[in-house]
């Protein structure tokens, strides 16, 4: 007894001690407010500005299109739609407030789009947008069809939107566009307008806090928008092992879907590092705060083998067909070799990191021992 | 019977420490009951479900709909009636079937302490803790003493507690890496006071070291009656401080009360007292001439028999272990049941294919369609959770038409600080597997080592 005592008692007197002398050396309190601060006015506040820059271009385009229906015209509208949609795969995982709320993520980014329900719409003149059934009608995957696949060249598209049924379609495409718009208006609003500061604030360590809900947010973006959304469903692997070529990413457009893919891989790794939007600087982020706990694996930093999982998985991305279309008809097996590779990211983020920061996934409560 | 055991047996003490101790572990039990059912878990754990993770053995027990509640109010109303001693052996009778039966429904919820919970109140069936102060003992008679041996196998099994959980932590991991505290202390970062201190490897090692030479010296020390206070003090710091830093629930309270029956019995009976005269009961509730003895006839005979050879089970299930090749934390082939508290941080991500034998047809499975999330995250690292799951997808696609299906899953764990690692055989059809108390074959090797006990 006497022991145990007497070492509480050192403990505690080494505690008085030592005070004074460090601090230098060692990272103590992770402070989750400057890391909260950082995610929010360096890294998602700026990211979905810049989104919505381009779908304000976007429906510019889309309204200058449908008053001017020419070849060029429609060539500055797919630009302004191919700037947006690269700029969505950087705002997608922070489905939090405002986002998650209206659904953003599903209204802008379901695929493959509906093209008979569309149609439909479009035929109808009356539709409702709201409901889940009608998120594959519209958002970027809607505007594919609408800018890309209503014909199998140029002429037959232009044709739609100069015939008999052109005031149909152009009222459906600015629709959709003003959609995308009014839901990413609504979001930057929101956080420029208090919900930035009750982010910032949750900076506690519980489930719901915005630490935990945005490192669980990153994980699941990461698993079921971008492995199983961009691959692993096209590829089969979801389903019977039959690819399908047709649910692939921008499927009308085609070519831009490794472009899309690996935008969307970049931006996790961005947000792991702490990149502030635009910058190509490391700053306050899971790979510091992992750092911070001196979380190591075999020796390594655990945030380095996270970056190199990352690096492996570009790279595998980065070898595949332009269009994941032709490469799962040419090649699915490579495209499966991009999976595994991806697969390897989900897993060491999603079961190593949390562990090692200690964030409980989901609502999970109940005693532990 | 040898003349120095007769003797033992014979020896009295008085009736006020058991009397303590069943009205202490009554309420108790009837708060954590309470808590539980506040926290909204009855709702949660039992009845959501769609699916419950069984024991071995036990897969009968399930939760009843909504009369689980009914379980709940019968297993409160028998804590009560276990404090207030009121038909006490068929109260704690039914507080014991009850209790254990919730925590059989699924195993999703285990818990050292509600094990616990069911040790000790199994072992109340055969104590004569109504003697005094009590409702029977009012109705019936008061004893003032009791035989020494019901007090001292209640102190044996709480240093079985203490002691198992000390030995397990003198591994490798516990004490030369300080894991899991070294994941587990810097997420209270935030705490005053000591927050800043819990990010310090020396913290960390101190922790563990100073948990593991605490649990193993704390029986012997409540024995002594000159380290006993003191240890008790220790004991009251050491369980708040795990309240404060880890979800534990009612653990720390329940230990830190159980321990009070180290002491000597004046204190018992001080407290008694007191208790009486604050509720201005009668003092004849705790006042006799009367001792409750040892009963040698034949029934009592077997009585004596069955509590033996229960303390002795209690003191060689946790070895089982032994029995297993490879990794106890990594295969938990004997993990349960042995008193490894707060032992391992261990996680693991785990997707499951079902295959159409006939058409090689196959379907990912989306887990958070059969489980809940609490049930994902213990199915996801522990292999019997996964083998039972296994067979429920089987039943659950043949019902959906598919032919005799096939279940196969990738699955990853990270133990103590080390990289996840594939956990299961992918290329085993876990639908052909079956539970059992053999090793399980298709789980990975660990491939490396972790020393000690």
């Amino acid at each position: 007894m006497r022991t145990i005592f007497g070492a509480v008692c050192l403990l505690i007197v080494l505690n008085a001690c030592s005070s004074d002398s460090s601090g230098s050396s060692t990272t103590d309190n992770y402070d989750r407010t400057a890391l909260l601060t950082h995610w929010a006015d360096d890294i998602i506040v700026p990211a979905f500005e810049n989104f919505q820059q381009k779908t304000n271009a976007q429906a510019e385009a889309a309204l200058n299109f449908s008053n001017n229906p020419t070849q060029e015209n429609l060539q500055i509208l797919r630009t302004s739609w191919f700037e947006a949609y690269k700029a969505l795969q950087s705002v997608t995982m922070y489905d939090i407030g405002q986002a998650d709320a209206s659904s953003f993520k599903e209204a802008v980014n379901t695929f493959p789009a509906d093209a008979a329900g569309i149609e439909s719409n479009v035929a109808s003149g009356t539709y409702n947008l709201a409901p889940l059934s009608s998120y594959p009608r519209q958002g970027f995957p809607g505007l594919d069809y609408m800018i890309n696949g209503l014909g199998s060249d140029d002429t037959e598209i232009l044709s739609h939107y100069t015939g008999t049924d052109a005031a149909k379609y152009k009222q459906y495409l600015n629709d959709i566009c003003t959609r995308i718009k009014t839901l990413t208006d609504a979001i930057v609003n929101d956080w420029n307008n208090g919900y930035r500061d009750t982010y910032v604030a949750s900076n506690g360590y519980s489930v719901s806090s915005s630490v935990n809900k945005t490192t669980n947010l990153f994980t699941r973006n990461l698993e079921k928008d971008i492995r199983s959304g961009k691959i692993g469903i096209p590829a089969g692997l979801l389903s019977n092992n039959v690819p399908f070529p047709d649910k692939v990413e921008a499927y009308y457009k085609n070519d831009i879907s490794r472009e899309l893919y690996l935008i969307s891989l970049k931006a996790q790794q961005d947000f792991f590092n702490g990149k502030a939007f635009g910058s190509q600087t490391n700053g306050l982020g899971l790979a510091s705060y992992l750092d911070a706990v001196n979380a190591q694996r075999d020796g390594q930093q655990l945030s380095d083998i996270i970056n190199a999982k990352f690096d492996a998985a570009y790279t595998a991305g980065s070898g595949l067909n332009v269009s994941f279309s032709q490469q799962i008809v040419s090649d699915n097996n490579t495209f499966i070799a991009a999976y595994d590779a991806l697969q390897e990211v989900v897993v060491v983020t999603k079961l190593d990191l949390l562990q090692a920061l200690n964030i409980t996934i989901d609502y999970v409560d109940g005693d532990g021992d | 019977m040898s003349p120095a055991v007769k003797k033992y047996l014979s020896e009295q003490t008085d009736a006020a420490t058991l009397a303590f101790f069943r009205l202490a572990f009554g309420l108790l039990m009837l708060g954590g009951i309470i808590r539980f059912w506040s926290m909204g878990w009855i709702r949660k754990f039992y009845i959501d479900p769609i699916f419950h993770f069984t024991y071995f053995g036990f897969s009968w027990v399930k939760p009843i709909g909504e009369w689980t509640h009914l379980l709940f109010v019968i297993c409160g109303l028998s804590a009560v009636a276990v404090a207030i001693g009121w038909k006490y052996r068929f109260a704690i009778i039914v507080f014991f079937l009850s209790f254990t039966y919730i925590e059989l429904m699924d195993k999703t919820t285990y818990l050292n302490h509600y094990y616990f919970v069911s040790v000790i109140s199994f072992l109340l069936i055969f104590l004569p803790a109504n003697t005094l102060f009590s409702v029977d003992s009012f109705k019936n008679g008061t004893f003032a003493t009791v035989p020494k041996w019901t007090v001292d196998c209640i102190k044996l099994l709480l240093g079985i507690v203490y002691f198992y959980a000390g030995l397990a932590k003198l591994n490798s991991d516990w004490l030369f890496d300080a894991m899991p505290l070294r994941i587990w202390l810097p997420g209270n970062m935030d705490l005053p006071l000591i927050g800043s201190w819990l990010n310090k490897i020396w913290v960390q090692y101190a922790f563990s070291w100073i948990g593991a030479v605490y649990d193993l010296l704390v029986p012997f020390l409540l024995l002594n009656r000159k380290t006993r206070f003191p240890a008790f003090i220790v004991v009251v710091i050491f369980h708040l401080l795990t309240r404060i830093l880890f979800p534990i629930g009612i653990f720390p309270y329940i230990m830190i009360v159980s321990t009070l029956i180290f002491f000597d019995a004046k204190l018992h009976r001080r407290f008694l007292v007191w208790l009486s005269n604050l509720l201005r009961l009668q003092s004849a509730l705790l006042v006799s001439d009367k001792n409750h003895i040892t009963d040698f006839s034949s029934t009592g005979k077997i009585k004596l028999v069955v509590v033996s050879l229960f303390l002795m089970f209690q003191l060689v299930f946790p070895f089982r272990y032994l029995l297993y090749p490879d990794e106890l934390f990594w295969t938990e082939e004997g993990y349960r049941f042995s008193w490894r508290v707060m032992l391992m941080e261990k996680a693991g991500y785990t997707e499951f294919t079902v295959k159409d034998a006939k058409t090689g047809n196959q379907i990912h499975v989306n887990n958070s369609n059969f489980l809940t999330a609490f049930q994902l995250k213990q199915m996801a690292f522990q292999p019997d959770f996964i083998l039972e799951y296994a067979h429920f997808l089987h039943d659950n696609y043949e019902k959906r038409g598919m032919a005799d299906p096939q279940v196969y899953c990738k699955s990853y764990v990270a133990l103590n600080g080390r990289l996840s690692r594939p956990y299961i055989n992918p290329t085993v059809n876990l639908a052909k597997e079956s539970e059992s108390w053999r090793h399980k074959s298709w789980i990975l090797p660990f491939n490396d080592e972790i020393k000690g006990l």
